[in-house]
């Protein structure tokens, strides 16, 4: 039997993916393109909507960088208000395990599940460093180890917390004036040099008891994590044959925690652009990336690797041909930027070398290399691909205009996928996110 | 001539009196359903009911001070976060202000700050927060992050005699001071889209919040940028002269709980007094008098449902008390607005009950009777209770530069 495809559709954020440029993008703010999005994503049958998270601003060489997109709302707040204009999408945000407690952000996912019956998931992230931590009063004092372990405590507490209410809690017997159950609440205490905690949770059972869990991070800690905690995997790998090892690599450490091949979901992101013909898509992915890495991006991009002033460069001509500066940080709050930099500068010089590629043309190369490049009927058989073959169990959809950006995804791919039968053709009405998903419906047996 | 009010209500969990979910009109299985919000906010907003608080605690038991409250099995318990049921209800409503209550010893002020001003995005201008200071034993406990605070209120009854409530005020001082520098820190127009220079904002019109308090402090901008009120309205309850003081410090707008008309006109003359002291805020200090509200068709009736409930689980609360007819209530606020109050915020006893009266027969008649501020279409909140929306400090100190 064929595999069925699952849908996230990632509302387009801070990073130069988002096209602001283009006269048909709208507001990244306004609750009006969030609703937007949202309907239009359900019109697709998209199994969950998904937001990014970052906790402050980014900087370039000491100031706001001001290129891209900036500004978004809090991650929980908008899901919120999007439970009350959606009626059968999941909604998941990213969230922090560092800069969160688990009691207070137990209770606001709680909440988000109540308001959205049953749609509600947590991307758990552990990003953290003093740069963002200087927004809170949890600075960024924890190291990659100890996030993880904290993150690892933080998923374990919250789902003792979500499972301290028994289902049938509440009572509310007039006549006798019960309202709770004798003995319905369990006390949930843990003390570790992390936490110290002895809690009586406050937010009833939800309806899906226990809201989705998704896991975005590579490392053998971040998989070990998404191993024991995550119901989906957000991954990097959309290469066929990476993404095949990555499926093989996540997958195989599911049994020894007594987990199906089914109960974790990969949904790595995907970008697209589609055209009537593959040439036509493919001029349309050029201009696209032009769009997204215009000369100024590109040589920013190449400042915050170098740590140095490159705005004499000409961004279609060759990279700089000078050492770095390995002195203080240059660029603050960007993802990914953590490799070894001369390593990094070692491994662009060969790319651009072996491809005789401009800086713009390696920028695009890195940051603006679209997924799936063709006609829609092209687009819909490669995703089907990967699923069926075992690279994926579907994407994290990409667009790169807000709020317009998955309409044509919507319209065209979606229609295709239902066609091959792999893709559904309605909600379950009244289904949970688990349940739409397709992942193991019961809550973890949590240990007290 | 009738002085006009504001009306406004109250709203947590059944209803303020704890035996109101053993109503037969209380739907205490649903309190969590969205179901419930909706059709309670909607009807507030429907009346024109200028702005709703929702209550919220971070402990089972709630802000209660009664001794024994742990588990009690015949008290309501269970409850939804308040910023967020007050973000959920921001699509379904049009007009209505939403001012979720909020604790400011746990959560990360960052965290409060960006999700007030999402409240305030997605509502079009109607966000709120009533500020809550301090926190209990329980609360710590359940938050293991912090084994100082306050542990009971102090025996003399006042909360100024005691450091560790006193510390409490200041850092919920400082909390409100990030609030509103984070609220601040995009200038209206800072976002350019200037396709020409490739720039999407002008980051001289971003200002990090460079906050540095006595408990926290906070270095960058908020991620939000600029709501429509500028900075949401925030509210706090007060009862004595501390937090007397950190409203008119602080606050845009205070509850108070005055026992009567005479008390109340006290209370605003003392409050207008620590203001002329301590206020930095531009506006004029607002002032609500609470009052908690039992109405049913005849005052008979409403006597005994009253009897009924106090039978059931006898009420300890702060605000003063008016149980009767429509007209009775319309009394009662038409005398507090004599006493100089600009508005009165209702707390039904019992919900959706007295909030169904409030809407369909105190706001009508009060109306008609000119008692109240005529709706003038204002879109935001601020503006709805005459005041200005805010304008970026930071652009205030251009133009003054
Ligand atoms: C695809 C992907 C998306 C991510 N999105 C976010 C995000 O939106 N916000 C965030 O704070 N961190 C995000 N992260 C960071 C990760 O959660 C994680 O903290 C980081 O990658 C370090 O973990 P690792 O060493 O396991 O990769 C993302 C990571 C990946 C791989």
């Amino acid at each position: 039997m064929s595999r069925r495809i699952h849908l996230a559709a990632h509302f387009p954020g801070v990073n130069n993916t988002t096209v602001w440029t283009d006269p048909t993008a709208g507001s990244q703010i306004d609750f009006s393109s969030f609703e937007y999005f949202a309907r239009n994503a359900e019109r697709g049958l998209f199994d969950y909507l998904f937001l990014a998270e970052g906790l402050r601003l980014r900087e370039h060489r000491g100031r706001i960088h001001d290129l891209d997109v900036l500004g978004r709302p809090n991650t929980l707040a908008i899901l919120a208000a999007l439970a009350a204009v959606t009626e059968n999408i999941g909604l998941v945000g990213t969230l922090s395990t560092t800069f969160n407690e688990p009691y207070e952000l137990a209770r606001q996912l709680a909440t988000l599940d109540h308001l959205s019956n049953g749609r509600a998931g947590w991307n758990a992230v552990t990003s953290s460093d003093a740069f963002h931590g200087a927004n809170f009063r949890r600075g960024g004092f924890l190291d990659h180890g100890d996030r993880y372990r904290r993150a690892a405590e933080f998923a374990e507490l919250s789902k003792r917390l979500w499972a301290s209410w028994r289902d049938d809690a509440i009572l509310a017997d007039a006549d006798t004036g019960e309202f709770l159950r004798r003995d319905a609440i369990e006390q949930v205490a843990h003390r570790s040099d992390l936490f110290d905690i002895d809690a009586r949770f406050d937010v009833p059972r939800s309806p899906q008891h226990r809201p989705l869990i998704v896991q975005a991070g590579d490392s053998a800690d971040g998989r070990d994590f998404a191993t024991a905690h995550a119901d989906v995997i957000f991954s990097l790998h959309t290469e066929f044959e990476d993404a095949q090892e990555f499926y093989r690599d996540v997958k195989g450490r599911l049994a020894a925690v007594g987990r199906q091949e089914d109960d974790l979901k990969i949904l790595p992101a995907a970008s697209f652009v589609l055209g009537d013909t593959l040439e036509e898509a493919r001029e349309r992915s050029r201009e696209i990336a032009l769009a997204q890495v215009r000369p100024e991006t590109a040589i920013t991009y190449l400042e915050q690797v170098w740590n140095r002033d490159f705005s004499g460069y000409d961004p279609d001509g060759p990279l700089p041909d000078v050492e770095p500066d390995t002195g203080a940080e240059s660029a603050q709050g960007f993802a990914n930027r953590h490799a070894a930099v001369r390593s990094r500068i070692a491994k662009l010089r060969e790319v651009a070398e072996a491809e005789k590629l401009s800086i713009r043309d390696l920028i695009i190369r890195l940051t603006a290399n679209h997924t799936f490049v063709g006609t829609p009927d092209q687009v819909a058989a490669d995703i089907d691909r990967y699923v069926q073959e075992r690279a994926t169990d579907g994407f994290t959809v990409v667009g790169h205009l807000t709020p317009h950006g998955l309409d044509e995804f919507t319209d065209r791919v979606i229609p295709l996928l239902q066609e091959r039968g792999t893709y559904r053709t309605s909600y379950e009405e009244g289904a949970t996110l688990r349940e739409t998903l397709g992942v193991a419906g019961q809550p973890v047996a949590v240990e007290a | 001539m009738t002085e006009k009010v504001h009306i406004a209500v109250a709203l947590d969990g059944a209803g303020w009196h704890p035996a109101a979910w053993r109503e037969p009109t209380a739907r205490p299985t649903e309190l969590t359903t969205a179901g419930y919000w909706r059709d309670l906010v909607r009807a507030a907003d429907d009346a024109g009911v200028v702005f709703a608080t929702i209550e919220d605690a971070l402990t089972l038991e709630g802000r209660t001070a009664e001794a024994d409250a742990g588990i009690r099995r015949d008290r309501v318990r269970g409850r939804l976060d308040a910023l967020l049921v007050a973000s959920f209800l921001a699509p379904l409503t049009r007009r209505i202000g939403l001012i979720p209550t909020v604790t400011t010893t746990h959560p990360e002020p960052f965290h409060l700050a960006t999700g007030l001003q999402t409240l305030d995005h997605a509502s079009l201008g109607r966000a709120g927060a009533r500020i809550v200071a301090g926190s209990s034993p329980q609360e710590r406990a359940n938050f293991g992050r912090r084994g100082d605070g306050p542990v009971g209120f102090p025996a003399s009854g006042h909360v100024e005699d005691d450091p560790a409530w006193q510390a409490a005020f200041r850092e919920a001082g400082e909390v409100v001071d990030a609030i509103r520098r984070l609220a601040d820190s995009w200038e209206d127009d800072a976002i350019i889209r200037d396709v020409e220079s490739g720039r999407f904002l002008d980051r001289e019109r971003v200002h990090n919040a460079d906050f540095e308090g006595e408990f926290f402090s906070i270095t960058g901008a908020s991620i939000v940028p600029r709501s429509p009120q500028g900075q949401p309205l925030i509210t706090a309850l007060a009862h004595q002269s501390i937090p007397h003081r950190f409203a008119a410090e602080h606050a845009d707008v205070v509850f108070i709980t005055p026992g009567g008309a005479e008390e109340a006109a006290v209370i605003v003359a003392e409050v207008e007094q620590a203001a002329a002291e301590v206020r930095d805020e531009p506006e004029r200090l607002r002032v609500f008098a609470d009052l908690l509200v039992l109405i049913e068709a005849t005052e008979a009736a409403a006597v005994e449902a009253w009897d009924r409930l106090e039978e059931r689980a006898p009420i300890a609360t702060d605000a003063h008390i008016a149980i009767g007819t429509a007209a009775t209530i319309i009394d009662e606020i038409r005398t507090l607005a004599a006493a100089g109050v600009d508005g009165i915020r209702l707390r039904p006893a019992r919900l959706p009950a007295d909030l169904t009266a409030i809407t369909e027969q105190v706001i009508p008649v009060a109306r008609a009777a000119g008692i109240l501020h005529d709706d003038d279409a204002s879109p935001t909140l601020r503006q709805r209770l005459g005041l200005p929306l805010r304008s970026s400090r930071f652009a205030a100190q251009e133009v003054s530069a």
